[in-house]
């Protein structure tokens, strides 16, 4: 009787258990469901910038400010592409080229500079390491864009005004990064810059045969994000690109959305042109650009 | 055939060994040249692009420099006293406190928000986090002009005038209304889309940090909800990322400029100045450059208390990474 009693009770509770789990699979599927649709909402709502960039960039001016919204151009007007660069008023062709070659060197020289600083500290000893790396240190407490107005005294006192130089050369130079190669070189293996040795290799040789070889994921990530920096900055370029022929492709467009005396269609042509290499480059190189993000998060 | 042999072997045994006494230098010396050959340049733009600026734009805020970079008139800290009392650039302050009031937490929240939802995602977790991370991808100029023509136009066919139509709300002008204060909306909404993705990738890298094991555990020890394992686990395990990200966004929110200059210019630019977009028209607009640099000195003493209070308030430095 007792035992009959026991098997029962053992069924019943095996049922609420077995409710219990299905329960909670509901619960999971319905926390699934809501998740999914969170995401699919954002990213509905992120991507439709996009979407409105593309749309107006290929309408005629008509089309884009009627009250009935279309979705599409009628006729896809890929003449405007042809308007933006003929534009005489708006030096979008030399604007794009400016803003490839400042940032492009800024880039490059930014990561050799800082690279070889890095090495420099973080694996040659000698008694000016502390000091050097004291004001390299010191120039990360002031945040880059107030320091504007004295950086200009310089430039004007070159004679730099109005020139690619008096963008690229005042930003060649960043203790940031170089602050983070040298925590990577510091942590690079002993064995090897030993096994370097042995070679014959001198500081030069480890620095640009070993060091610089084995940090490249990390020269990618810093090279990504200051190439994205360089290309959308838009304070320095407006204090320095005075005269039309030194403006970079945001003050271009800058200049435009004030000017408001542009077709708005052309105007939009020329957002979509200044973001496509982007995108491009953001598509091929997220991995790297994702570890530069975290990189530079972590530096705080 | 062993003479020949030996005679090259004696001659460099007596050259090389006269030769180093003369040349070889410690070995230190050597390294000393490597590093400086190696740090020189960094050290030298660092030197003429950092430092001499910054001396040369202290020294000027001392001066009275109107148009000038050699200014003669010495007014001790007369730009100072103008500055801090100067109602422009108090209210660029007051801006920029409001901006970053809202800004700073609204970042945070919805930046984890995304991180949760895309670490959550059991299906196109990577086309998500891209999604949200390609807008990083856009300049404040470029967006700018989405938001001021296109999504905020206050003319009828702007995407937020049709979308409250349809609600029969009349349009409203967005970028021009001051009261209320409509420019905030465009402001705010266009740094939430740049920005969001960014902090979303620090944050998600936080995430991937926590151990799986210690849900496991919570499962064990009954914490079944979402809301209990964020509580005690995923937020208090994420303080490291989230004092970073804190500092990140309030350094960017004192930094702002694109997006005031390209929304409000040409209108009612004077509405919302923040300290940045003020300094830029005092400087170059009116060719001040001693008022100009005691103003960004100002701004730079502000900054580094506001990082440094920030940073012992969350014990910044003695964390545990």
């Amino acid at each position: 009787m007792d035992a009959m009693r026991e098997q029962q009770r053992q069924f019943l509770r095996e049922i609420a258990e077995e409710d219990r789990i299905r329960k909670s699979q509901h619960m999971q599927v319905l926390r699934l469901i809501f998740i999914h649709l969170g995401l699919i909402v954002s990213a509905l709502l992120f991507l439709l910038p996009f979407y409105i960039i593309v749309r107006n960039a290929l309408m005629t001016q008509p089309e884009m400010t009627a009250f009935n919204w279309s979705w599409w151009a009628k006729q896809t007007q890929w003449e405007n592409l042809t308007t933006l660069f003929t534009d005489p008023s708006a030096p979008m062709g030399s604007g794009l080229l400016n803003s490839a070659i400042i940032a492009t060197m800024e880039t490059v020289g930014q990561l050799l500079f800082a690279s070889m600083a890095g090495f420099a500290l973080a694996r040659i000893p000698t008694r000016w390491n502390q000091a050097a790396f004291f004001l390299v240190v010191l120039t990360l407490m002031v945040p880059g864009a107030v320091t504007f107005i004295p950086k200009y005294i310089i430039v004007s006192q070159l004679g730099w005004v109005s020139t690619l130089q008096g963008i690229i050369v005042p930003d060649l130079f960043s203790g940031f990064a170089c602050f983070l190669f040298r925590q990577m070189y510091l942590n690079f293996p002993q064995e090897l810059e030993d096994a370097g040795r042995v070679d014959g290799l001198g500081y030069f040789g480890l620095y640009w045969r070993l060091s610089l070889p084995n940090s490249i994921p990390l020269f990618i990530a810093l090279g990504v994000i200051s190439f994205i920096g360089s290309w959308n900055g838009l304070l320095w370029p407006l204090v320095i690109g005075q005269d039309p022929s030194s403006w970079t492709v945001q003050v271009v467009l800058s200049t435009f959305i004030t000017a408001q005396t542009i077709d708005l269609p052309e105007l939009f042509m020329g957002a979509a042109v200044s973001i496509l290499p982007l995108v491009i480059l953001f598509l091929f190189l997220q991995r790297y650009i994702v570890e530069g993000v975290v990189h530079s998060g972590i530096q705080g | 055939m062993s003479s020949p042999v030996n005679s090259v072997d004696t001659v460099p045994d007596t050259l090389p060994i006269r030769r180093s006494k003369r040349r070889l230098r410690p070995a230190s010396w050597r390294r000393t040249m490597a590093f400086w050959a190696l740090m020189g340049p960094l050290a030298f733009g660092l030197l003429i692009f950092f430092y001499i600026p910054m001396v040369w734009g202290f020294v000027l805020s001392f001066f009275q420099a109107q148009s000038t970079v050699f200014p003669t008139v010495f007014v001790g800290l007369d730009n100072y006293r103008a500055m801090v009392s100067d109602y422009y650039f108090q209210q660029s302050l007051v801006t920029f406190a409001l901006f970053a009031l809202f800004i700073v937490p609204t970042t945070f929240a919805l930046s984890l928000g995304l991180a949760l939802l895309v670490n959550a995602a059991s299906f196109l977790q990577g086309f998500f986090r891209s999604v949200f991370f390609l807008p990083t991808a856009v300049s404040y100029t470029a967006a700018s002009i989405v938001w001021r023509m296109s999504l905020f136009n206050g003319l009828p066919y702007g995407l937020m005038n049709m979308l409250i139509g349809f609600f029969g709300v009349a349009p409203i002008s967005w970028v021009a209304s001051v009261n209320p204060p409509w420019y905030w909306l465009v402001l705010v909404t266009v740094r939430l889309w740049l920005q969001l993705g960014f902090y979303m990738i620090i944050f998600l890298a936080g995430l991937q940090d926590i151990p799986r094991n210690l849900y496991e555990a919570a499962m064990v020890d009954g914490a079944g909800s979402g809301w209990m394992t964020f509580r005690h686990i995923t937020f208090p395990l994420l303080r490291n990322t989230s004092i970073s990200v804190l500092i990140l966004l309030l350094i960017a929110a004192f930094q702002a400029f694109d997006e005031f200059y390209n929304i409000l210019s040409g209108g009612n630019v004077n509405v919302a100045r923040p300290p940045l977009l003020y300094l830029y028209q005092v400087s170059f607009g009116q060719q001040d450059f001693g008022h100009g640099n005691a103003g960004s000195f100002l701004l730079t003493g502000v900054i580094v208390l506001f990082t440094l209070v920030q940073g012992r308030l969350f014990g910044f430095g003695s964390s545990d990474r």
